[in-house]
């Protein structure tokens, strides 16, 4: 063999060695504690950093459960399956889920049944839109349709329909409410996953002026109100709203709306859908 | 001559209504007169439904020191107090008043004279306060704010802004020229409200006509100092006309006081002069209808609280069908969704357009020329700004001086790609204000 090559290759081989050695000695002495909890935690969790449990991330929520800063339930895209598990790992009882809920738009006003009041060129974001004295809808609580809150859905389960109002799809939302954050209208709310029967419509104007401007808005009659055999139902300020645990999914408020605005969910295609399941 | 770093030349289009004088429109039927027309708060009504008032009585008032009152610009009947559209495209409360068509001037009326030596500074700040002038430049802020500055800000000079550098508007221009007097007496008024010996006025270069007159008026008096800057847009901005005319700059979030300058417009200045002259606050003013939309394109005097609809019907009707309207200039004015709003202290001018001069459909991607970084008169970067805020990153467009943003539009205007920059950047803006709002709450 070359004296060169066995030169180096010895002269390589005590480096090797060396630096070895110190990497091995800094990991042992210099080594920072993880709480294998944290890891574990973050594991579990859907990993979006979606933000909705409050922390900017997964990672920050694993080390606040862990350090007794928030309960186990905090994720609200985890749900169910992943509040036992937490549970386990932090050795407590589990608190339990908090029931899933689905982002819902209140507003019924399509492109056919809620009127303009002028042309827009601008740019495709809602917020930007509202800015130019509440957007070209002639309805003042209207879904301006520009889709600032599907590109805002960290999960895509938000599309544009063809008649101009997004669709939340079901079975993707994980009712994180980034775009009721987002949406300058404020029509998103979260409503819980097993409730049936929604108000499409967030306007306070008077009948009157609903009539003028959309056909779907809701004008405040009270019929509602009166056929509801549970009182789930109240009209405040001309808006029908509806309390989930009183609701009994009967229906019958929204045979009676005149306006069509109470809509029963299953059966509709609008608002929230069924969509064939894709990842989850 | 003197100008700024940055800015744009523009087409000017003043040619229609630059040579036409001021005509007085005849009372509407009925007016409008909006609580809110001011930056501040809003007034409150002092009048009940079915009262009967007269012209130049005050109908709303607030308490608060950010404010300026309304009065009635009709004498009849207040019809309704009720919510009307407004001229930022939502609705507002607004006092209806019903002409009974004596146009009766109220008893409460009294004029302070020609002298100015008779008159304290308070009892000018009183009298301009109480007349309801506000910034007639279109932001509306209230005068009298303006007038009584903090103790610790030395006022060394005030500067009357003539430079109207919005296209098509020449409302400030026939003032100069056809009301020389009262714009300079305005002037001395507000110099002696904050007991400043040195005021300059500021015009475009091509507006030689109005300075002439002015100087004619100031004769000998080296207290005021007509100063003839270049015509650039945006050369009616406040911190760029101070800049332009006394090197100063002024600081990032800061106002012209801090530099110990007053900057008024030329019409306030006329309606100070008019408050103090005759006692009449301000209840109405003049804009520039024009545009290619309208039949005839004049400057009018009009009552405030005149539906644009009575305006438009005044300068012979519309030119088939608008597909824009605007209340100002092109470039910083408010579109409108309709001509249902009324005419407030703000209003400078209504712009009507036709297809042909609407544009701008198509919107390229940024190519990173840089031309709207070489136009900006703030030194910002609008690419950088307007990115940042498409992609929702309002943090680092609050690093990159977003809020000094003085939504000019010079680089939405110079734009190759046609990119909506000023939108973006208002967008951001908006968002960054209402974060900052929701944390103080």
């Amino acid at each position: 063999m070359e004296p060169v090559l066995l030169r180096s290759l010895i002269s390589m081989g005590i480096l090797g060695v060396l630096l070895g050695a110190g990497l091995a000695f800094a990991s042992k002495k210099f080594i920072v504690e993880v709480d294998p909890r944290i890891e574990a935690i973050e594991e579990l969790l859907p990993g979006a950093n979606c933000g909705a449990c409050g922390f900017p991330g997964c990672a920050n929520f694993a080390e606040a459960v862990v350090s007794s800063q928030v309960s186990a339930n905090g994720c609200v895209v985890g749900g169910a399956g992943i509040v036992d598990k937490i549970s386990q790992i932090m050795g407590v009882e589990s608190a339990g889920a908090v029931i899933p809920k689905k982002a819902l738009l209140r507003c019924g006003g399509t492109c056919e049944k809620a009127l303009d009041r002028g042309k827009y060129s601008g740019i495709e974001d809602c917020r930007a839109a509202t800015l130019l004295g509440g957007g070209t809808k002639a309805c003042s609580f209207g879904c301006l349709g520009l889709g600032t809150c599907v590109d805002a859905c960290p999960f895509k389960a938000i599309e544009m329909g063809d008649d101009g109002l997004p669709i939340v799809n079901k079975n993707i939302c994980t009712g994180c409410g980034i775009c009721v954050d987002i949406c300058p209208k404020n029509l998103f709310t979260l409503v819980p996953e097993t409730s049936d029967v929604h108000v499409l419509c967030a306007s306070t104007m008077k009948g009157a002026s609903v009539r003028k401007v959309c056909s779907a808005g809701c004008i405040g009659c009270k019929r509602c109100e009166k056929v509801c055999d549970t009182g789930a139902i109240s009209v405040t300020d001309f808006l029908a709203s509806i309390d989930y645990e009183k609701c009994t999914t009967c229906g019958k408020c929204a045979e009676n709306c005149p306006t069509s605005c109470i809509i029963v969910l299953s059966h509709q295609e609008r608002g929230l859908v069924e969509v064939d399941d894709i990842a989850h | 001559m003197r100008s700024f770093r940055g800015g744009i030349h523009l087409e000017y289009a003043k040619e229609s209504t630059e040579r036409k004088r001021i005509i007085k429109m005849m009372p509407p039927e009925k007016a409008f007169i909006l609580l809110q027309q001011h930056i501040g708060a809003p007034c409150e009504p002092l009048i009940a439904v079915g009262d009967e008032v007269k012209v130049g009585q005050k109908i709303g008032e607030a308490k608060a020191f950010v404010s300026a009152p309304v009065h009635s610009s009709l004498s009849g009947k207040v019809a309704s107090i009720a919510s009307v559209p407004d001229c930022r495209g939502g609705e507002s409360t607004a006092i209806v008043i019903e002409s009974d068509g004596k146009d009766e001037i109220w008893e409460g009326i009294i004029p302070y004279g020609d002298d100015l030596n008779l008159l304290s500074a308070e009892e000018i700040k009183r009298i301009v306060r109480e007349a309801g002038i506000v910034g007639m430049g279109g932001a509306a802020f209230p005068t009298h704010v303006k007038l009584s500055p903090p103790s610790d800000k030395k006022i060394d000079s005030i500067i009357l802004n003539g430079c109207e550098c919005e296209p098509y508007l020449t409302a400030d221009h026939r003032l100069m020229i056809e009301r020389p007097e009262e714009v300079i007496f305005g002037l001395r008024a507000v110099m002696k409200a904050l007991g400043v010996e040195q005021g300059y006025i500021g015009i475009e270069d091509n507006k030689v006509d109005a300075a002439e007159r002015l100087k004619a008026v100031i004769g000998d008096d080296s207290s005021i100092k007509v100063v003839l800057l270049k015509v650039k847009y945006p050369q009616g901005s406040e911190k760029h006309l101070i800049d332009a005319i006394l090197h100063r700059h002024v600081p990032s979030g800061g106002l012209p006081m801090d530099v110990g300058v007053v900057v008024n417009n030329a019409a306030t200045a006329v309606a100070c002069a008019r408050a103090i002259k005759t006692g009449m606050p301000l209840i109405e003013r003049v804009l520039t209808v024009a545009g290619p939309g309208v039949k005839e394109p004049c400057n009018l005097e009009v009552r405030i609280g005149t539906p644009f609809e009575d305006v438009i019907a005044e300068c012979g009707g519309l030119l088939g069908s608008p597909t824009k309207i605007i209340m100002g200039g092109p470039m910083m004015g408010i579109a409108q969704y309709g001509l249902s709003a009324p005419v407030v202290k703000g209003t400078s001018g209504l712009l009507i357009f036709s297809q042909k001069e609407k544009g701008r459909i198509w919107t390229g991607p940024c190519i990173r020329c840089g031309k709207c970084v070489e136009v900006c008169p703030m030194s910002l970067i609008p690419l950088e700004l307007s990115h940042l805020s498409e992609k929702g990153l309002f943090d680092e467009a609050e690093e990159y001086n977003i809020l000094d943003c003085i939504e000019c539009g010079a680089c939405s205007y110079i734009c190759p790609a046609k990119r909506q920059n000023l939108q973006l950047i208002r967008m951001g803006k908006a968002e960054i204000v209402a974060k900052r709002r929701n944390k103080l709450a």
